[in-house]
């Protein structure tokens, strides 16, 4: 094996090491979740709050990001720079929308005065949800840092390897987030 | 204005009671004392540049053990306080000690104690063993280690700075259990330190964990299987996985109980729908793997440690490794065990007593098999198989209260009582710490190049034995009379005195141990010519660390070994391969990391970070943060973080014509 594919063997590895644990971090925050998620405290509930249609919107958009970011890395093997470029760059945007939907969505709970402060319901909600928002927020940084090495020295074994693992991480927290449009919205607004 | 330069901050925060001045000075004078003796002998850039940013794990692992060392005297001292107040606090004697300062100090001794002495240790050994165990020059990921080490840093620093700013620490016990340490009951700062100091250093061992974990599974030397590991690099990586799976859940805890601190939120606050029984479930799913992380490692220790000394294979090396895995599994579902009493049912709680007891069985092959490794071994009677022996009689001791707690109708007796106190410190001195010392004895010829005075360091060894059964049985007894944990006063009736008194002359003999080890040292450095290692295998060793020079070279091994056997360097030396290794293969050119200050850089954007947050300083907060992402996006462009050390160049150090 040689040096370059043991280092990109080493550092997938690492980074799938450190995708478990913050896994299990989100995993914390689903059972705060889940335990939480009938403390209203006298506040409104899921079902008073969400809108399906709404989060349904934010999670066509995050699946979208995801197929495209799966198409920008083909090319990126394929070592052809415009495409991945493009297609990276509609990832982008579509995870900016995403976080601009979600900020959108938090913005107008607290207004209407549905702040984290008003219930542990609410507490946990924000928190968990604002976790992914987090993720995804750093998500787009890397991809600008990337982006700008990209421009600079073009894919290189180091930029390809570093884009490898930003779709991973794209992936997995599109991945989270499909749980947390299930257990927080669906079943919130169900049950 | 005022309010948002400075937060929280203002004048009242500054030392004024005799504890807060006393530590101001001492960490004030220590610095400057250490500042003028670098300056004195022009050492300033060699600190710098050889170690504080070096990347190189021995170097690392040597500065943990060093911090590890100062904290385990700070920790000591408050543990002196305590006995102290305990020995004298009874009828009309209320000792020397405020209640609500009492309890600053057990808390500050259980974190500092847990997370600054033993993991400082444990990561210190790993650091610098590991490597060399598996036939590795460096680790997976060199730049994370340091910061790893940088984080562990900031947070010793921020468990301390409450002496200079604010005078309180956090009183709500060792792991702030909710909803004491919530705004509502503990309004000071002393609980937003706690929060940061272990939230900082928590993320430290976290990167660690993951980067211990890589380079294990993929940097061992050609040949060596999973299964032809050393046990302290098997048991490391059981501790490590540990890590992983349970310092995230710890991480979330933490920022919980700080969002309800700092935003107002409601998880953990008996009001708004919050639930505090969730914060004791949470962080117990942390706390209880958390004192296997500790133990682990020591584990392994006792396996090299035993094979060596009665030179011998490892009795029965698979079933070791079973039961080390074993005991890793079964940490994971055993945490209800901390809280029998909360009212989960019956159900539960009997599940959770029945796991508990499993884990007796595992500890048992192991304590077994060390005990087969000597039979009819030939035994070499040196310090760290006498820590080797106190050992196996302190942890089956304390291992047999553990299992007596673990039935829940007994439990309920002696839950939060000294019986508790006396069963959790067997095993953490008993076990961790005697495991860590067998440690740094067996390897500390690997660090300096000479070994430590054995006789000091057998004289040591006793006064620890003797002083740690004489301070703790006490408490077991005490513990059955009904004294609960954490008493600043109890009544002159319960005549308790004369134990918990016996207790305290119990901690001096320990503490005239600990002397003698700093003695050990002192003298073992002066008389270095004497203990001089010059094979780099002092001890007959059979494993690959012993292979190398002692201290070995900054790449650890000029050629990577090939491993054939278990006991792979026993094996090269059974052999005639250590001869003919060095004309056969040439050497060739080696990459290794470069020096990076960036560790230390955003540690201490981070420290600050947690400095303002703790004093609600937002402008300060704001900008560290963005000096954090700055300096991981200065990393992100920097490529040339290696560099390579030609094979000539190996072989002029190797030849001894220039100092590796
Ligand atoms: C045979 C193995 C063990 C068993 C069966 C066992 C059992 C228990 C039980 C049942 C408790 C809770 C008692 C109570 O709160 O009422 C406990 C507490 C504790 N144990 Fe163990 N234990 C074992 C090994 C260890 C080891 C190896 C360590 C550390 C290296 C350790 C450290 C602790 C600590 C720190 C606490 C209490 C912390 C606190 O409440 O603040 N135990 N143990
Ligand atoms: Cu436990």
């Amino acid at each position: 094996m040689d040096k370059h594919e043991f280092n990109n063997e080493k550092t997938q590895f690492g980074f799938w090491v450190y995708l478990m644990t913050d896994l299990l971090m989100f995993a914390a925050l689903f059972a705060t979740f889940a335990v939480l998620r009938k403390n209203t405290f006298g506040g409104p509930s899921g079902r008073d709050l969400f809108n399906l249609q709404f989060a349904l919107t934010e999670t066509l958009i995050l699946l979208t990001s995801s197929f495209t970011c799966g198409l920008g890395i083909i090319f990126a093997q394929k070592k052809k720079v415009k495409q991945t470029v493009i297609f990276f760059g509609i990832t982008f945007l579509l995870g900016i929308s995403f976080l601009g939907m979600e900020i959108y969505e938090f913005s107008h709970l607290i207004t209407d005065g549905n702040s984290p402060q008003r219930s542990a319901f609410l507490s946990s909600f924000f928190t968990l949800v604002g976790t992914h928002g987090l993720h995804i927020t750093s998500g787009l940084l890397w991809m600008i840092i990337l982006f700008i090495q990209i421009f600079r020295k073009g894919l290189t074994d180091s930029n390809l390897r570093k884009l490898t693992l930003l779709s991973i991480f794209w992936h997995f927290l599109d991945i989270v987030w499909i749980f947390i449009f299930t257990i927080v919205y669906l079943m919130g607004a169900v049950l | 204005m005022m309010n948002f330069i400075f937060g929280k901050l203002t004048l009242d925060a500054l030392p004024h009671a005799w504890f807060t001045i006393g530590g101001t000075a001492t960490i004030t004078l220590g610095g400057i004392a250490t500042a003028l003796l670098l300056t004195k002998y022009k050492k300033w850039k060699w600190l710098w540049e050889k170690w504080l940013t070096s990347t190189d794990p021995k170097k690392i692992g040597i500065m943990y053990i060093i911090v590890a060392s100062l904290m385990l005297f700070r920790g000591a001292l408050d543990a002196l306080m305590i006995w102290t107040q305990q020995a004298m606090s009874t009828g009309s004697s209320h000792g020397y000690l405020s209640p609500a300062h009492f309890q600053q100090i057990f808390t500050a001794h259980g974190d500092i104690m847990v997370f600054f002495v033993t993991m400082g240790f444990l990561f210190g050994l790993i650091n610098f063993i590991v490597p060399l165990q598996i036939g590795a020059r460096d680790l997976a990921f060199p730049f994370l280690n340091t910061l790893g080490f940088w984080l562990y840093v900031a947070g010793v620093v921020l468990i301390n700075m409450f002496f200079v700013f604010g005078g309180d620490f956090a009183a709500a016990g060792w792991l702030s259990i909710a909803p004491l340490s919530e705004l509502q009951f503990s309004p000071g700062i002393g609980v937003d330190y706690w929060i940061w100091s272990l939230q900082i250093s928590g993320i430290g061992s976290l990167i660690g964990g993951i980067n211990f974990i890589a380079t294990i599974i993929k940097m061992r030397a050609p040949g060596m299987s999973l299964f032809k590991m050393p046990l302290f690099t098997w048991t490391s990586l059981c501790s490590m996985v540990l890590v992983v799976s349970v310092f995230p859940i710890l991480a979330v805890t933490i920022a919980l109980l700080n969002l309800d601190r700092f935003f107002g939120m409601h998880f953990f606050t008996s009001t708004a729908g919050g639930n505090p029984m969730m914060y004791t479930n949470l962080i117990w799913t942390w706390g209880h793997p958390e004192v296997y992380i500790l133990i682990l490692p020591g584990f392994g220790i006792f396996s090299e440690v035993v094979s060596t000394f009665s030179q011998k294979k490892l009795f029965s090396y698979s079933s070791q490794v079973a039961a080390a895995i074993g005991v890793t599994l079964l940490s994971m579902v055993v945490w209800m065990h901390h809280f029998f009493t909360m009212g989960a049912g019956a159900d539960v709680n009997a599940f959770f007593g029945i796991m508990t007891m499993f884990i007796a069985v595992p500890t048992g092959v192991l304590v077994f098999n060390w005990l087969a490794t000597m039979f009819r071994g030939k035994i070499v009677y040196s310090t760290p198989i006498l820590w080797f022996l106190g050992f196996v009689a302190t942890f089956t001791f304390g291992g047999m209260a553990g299992v007596l707690m673990s039935v829940p109708p007994a439990d309920f007796q002696v839950h939060n009582s000294l019986f508790l106190v006396a069963h959790f410190h067997t095993m953490i001195i008993g076990g961790a710490l005697f495991g860590i010392f067998a440690g740094l004895t067996y390897w500390f010829p690997k660090f300096t190049g000479f070994k430590l005075d054995e006789k000091l360091g057998i004289y040591s060894f006793w006064f620890w034995l003797i002083g740690f059964f004489v301070s703790f049985i006490p408490l077991y007894i005490l513990g059955f009379m009904g004294a609960t944990r954490r008493l600043d006063h109890y009544s002159s009736s319960t005549g308790w005195q004369p134990l918990f008194i016996t207790s305290l002359i119990g901690f001096c003999i320990i503490a005239i141990g600990a002397g003698i080890q700093v003695l050990q040292v002192i003298v073992s450095i002066k008389n270095r010519k004497q203990n001089l290692d010059t094979t780099g295998d002092p001890w007959n060793g059979r494993t690959l660390e012993w292979a190398t020079k002692s201290p070995p070279s900054f790449y650890n091994f000029a050629i990577i070994p090939e491993v054939k056997d278990r006991d792979a360097f026993w094996d090269i030396k059974q052999g005639s391969r250590v001869k003919d290794q060095g004309l056969m293969e040439k050497y060739e050119d080696i990459e290794m990391p470069k020096n990076t200050a960036m560790g230390i850089y955003v540690a201490g954007f981070l420290f600050v970070f947690g400095f303002a947050m703790v004093w609600h300083i937002i402008w300060l907060a704001i900008i560290t943060l963005i000096g954090t992402i700055v300096c991981f996006i200065i990393r992100a462009f920097d490529d040339e973080s290696e560099y390579v050390l030609p094979a000539s160049e190996v072989a002029k150090i190797e030849e001894g014509r220039i100092h590796g």
